[in-house]
């Protein structure tokens, strides 16, 4: 194959349909946010731009600092949680007989398949309090109280069935994030799992380690391409969710995303919007700086 | 009385679902062995070391190491250490910390560590290595890695699964020394698998030949290549030319043959259960004669040339007897100024002592 560098225009041309894209509909767009953000409102459309801080300001402000720590505690937790979930679900694949991999890797990216919302709306008829779960759980109780009852137990079960509150409160927006994002861990997850040479594992074994002490001396350490990886490509989408939060949340668990929204829609209020946006876009790029750092010394370590 | 041998394997068979990866195997390695399983590629060489690792569970037959039955203990409960095929040296550990893996994860003592750690590194010539990693090193410096952290345990047996196979030819034969060396130095039971014969004789101290599944013969090497029990040990085992033959008489021993060429002959059989099977004779034994009388005792019989393969130390040469069969010669170029091969066509005369003769088992 001959060189790029040889056929210069070959290389433009190539190129130049992605970069026009990016340009209109990314980078034009993200400055005209920025600018924005830098705007004062003058009228219910008009937007002055007089390179006002005072957006940066109001973004600052105590309440909305609260929310943007709620909302980077949600997605920090619901990341946490993804990984714990997403880990033996990778290891699972990543050591299923090759014939069965395709279709694993398929299930995984099912559900990834059908629109968001769609998906979300049926996490809320799973959820709520006359919903699948709590209609399973009083099966449950039914069965336990028909069995208990008898026996003179029947008062261990209680009066009645209480479905459980699972919906409209933070735990619904960690378990939203975790089920609407697991693809986005799993994926990087297996990727180096499966390059994982087996014969370390049992070189580890060998060597008198126990399965624990191989799972966090060696699988782990391998892995972390992957974990880091997955880390970003859940914590980052999930700190600007307001999706989730809005369908499956309480009125306590705004987060930034929500209240982002907001001033674009209800409030009208595009400045501070844009600003608030801004400062969500420098958040996730230090977490990339962070993970180019980590890369860096993962590769220097490797 | 000898002494009670360091492994044994008592009948063990293992079967992946219907197939036999091993077959009723039964053999004992005794301490200090440098003890090689030979055998082409899915003979179960490689199955039986895994069984002696634990890392595949026999599914019938027993294991002993050291005198315990450990045919159910896990790999990390067991005596031995396993130097693999690929070293699975640890990418992100140093060397040092590589070697120190196992004596941590048993609870030594962290003064203990360090010297132990240092003293296995210099053994493997490792010594200024401590702090690199592993993408830093050359592949035979990964395996002395790998072997520094399997001896640092100080197992009963060491395994060894190809340790050779993946470098190049010149650093193959002096770690093949070096593997000599070592164990002479540790005084530690080695068992290693290899496909390579060359490997086996010259390395171990004796050779188990398998074959699908089954151990064919076990012996020395010396043994194994002068009186190969079977067609298929001879012929894994150096080259050889064949004659089918007719016997017709077991006596000790010796049989009677007869040859439509050679005639009646009387020669050794390899082994006790040989009552039948095929004459077998190595191309070193046989001598091309082209006009000298013949030794004594020597069967003459006429030839002509086929073809020549120059080696440089040796020539192997190709004759067609009279009958059709074909022979293989080699013959060594011992003079620096010599007359040179024979070119095809040539006639000549091959000359075949009986002694040199074997009646080996036909079957594999």
């Amino acid at each position: 194959m001959q060189s790029w560098r040889e056929q210069p225009a070959a290389f433009f041309v190539f190129i130049l349909p992605a970069t026009l894209w990016l340009l209109a509909f990314f980078l034009i767009p993200l400055a005209l946010i920025w600018v924005i953000s830098f705007g004062e409102r003058v009228g219910p459309v008009d937007i002055a731009f007089t390179w006002t801080s005072a957006n940066y300001l109001d973004a600052l402000d105590p309440l909305y600092l609260k929310l943007f720590w709620r909302s980077l505690w949600i997605a920090a937790v619901a990341t946490a949680v993804v990984l714990v979930v997403a880990f033996p679900v990778a290891f699972a694949i990543a050591f299923a007989p090759p014939r069965a991999k395709p279709l694993l890797l398929l299930l995984v990216v099912l559900p990834f398949w059908t629109n968001m919302l769609i998906r979300t709306y049926a996490m809320l008829a799973v959820l709520r309090g006359n919903g699948y779960l709590n209609w399973t759980l009083e099966g449950l109780w039914e069965a336990t109280r028909l069995l208990l009852t008898p026996i003179g137990l029947g008062w261990l079960t209680g009066e009645r069935f209480v479905p459980l509150e699972l919906l409209y409160n933070n735990t619904a927006v960690v378990f939203g994030i975790v089920y609407v994002y697991l693809p986005f861990m799993v994926l990087p997850l297996y990727a180096s799992l499966e390059r994982l040479d087996r014969s370390l594992l049992e070189a580890s074994l060998d060597l008198g380690a126990s399965q624990l002490r191989t799972f966090l001396a060696v699988v782990v350490p391998m892995a972390r391409p992957g974990i880091v990886s997955g880390l970003m490509l859940v914590f980052i989408p999930a700190i600007g969710t307001f999706l989730i939060s809005d369908l499956l949340g309480g009125p306590d668990s705004q987060l930034l995303g929500n209240i982002i929204e907001r001033q674009f829609k209800a409030a009208n209020n595009w400045p501070l919007g844009a600003a608030m946006s801004f400062l969500l876009l420098y958040v996730a790029f230090a977490l990339l700086l962070v993970r180019a750092w980590l890369g860096a010394r993962g590769l220097r370590d490797a | 009385m000898a002494p009670p041998p360091i492994v044994r394997i008592e009948h063990v068979t293992k079967r992946f679902g219907d197939y036999p990866a091993v077959e009723d195997v039964s053999l004992d390695i005794a301490a200090n062995e440098l003890f090689a399983l030979l055998g082409p590629s899915g003979c179960g060489k490689t199955t039986l070391l895994r069984m002696l690792a634990g890392f595949e569970r026999p599914s019938a037959g027993r294991i002993l190491i050291g005198g315990a039955d450990m045919t159910t203990v896990p790999p990390n409960r067991r005596p031995v250490n396993m130097v693999f095929q690929s070293y699975a040296v640890f990418p992100h550990m140093t060397v040092a910390d590589n070697v120190a893996y196992g004596l941590r994860v048993d609870g030594t003592p962290a003064g203990e560590i360090a010297p132990r750690v240092d003293a296995a590194l210099e053994m493997v010539r490792l010594g200024g290595y401590r702090a690199r990693m592993p993408e830093q090193l050359s592949g035979g410096q990964r395996q002395r890695v790998a072997l520094a952290r399997a001896l640092v345990k100080r197992p009963k047996v060491l395994l060894l699964d190809e340790p050779l196979s993946a470098l190049d030819r010149k650093l193959r034969e002096d770690m093949q020394l070096e593997l000599v060396r070592l164990q002479h130095e540790v005084g530690i039971t080695f068992v290693m698998v290899t496909h390579d014969q060359e490997e086996a004789l010259s390395m171990a101290n004796r050779v188990a030949v398998m074959d699908a599944g089954r151990v064919l013969q076990i012996a020395d090497p010396r043994t194994l290549y002068e009186n190969p029990t079977h067609r298929f040990v001879a012929d894994f085992i150096g080259t050889m030319n064949t004659f089918d033959v007719e016997v017709s008489g077991v006596e000790g021993d010796r049989v009677r043959v007869r040859h439509p060429l050679l005639g009646e002959l009387e020669v050794a059989r390899a082994a006790p259960h040989v009552t039948g099977g095929v004459l077998i004779i190595r191309p070193e034994k046989l001598r091309l004669d082209f006009s000298t009388p013949p030794v004594a005792g020597e069967r003459m019989l006429d030839a002509v040339i086929e073809q020549v393969a120059y080696y440089g130390d040796l020539s192997f040469v190709f004759i067609r007897l009279d009958d059709g069969t074909r022979l293989q010669v080699s013959r060594y170029n011992i003079n620096r100024v010599d007359q040179g091969d024979p070119p095809p066509g040539r006639r000549c005369r091959v000359g075949i002592h009986p002694e040199d003769l074997l009646l080996v088992d036909d079957g594999g």
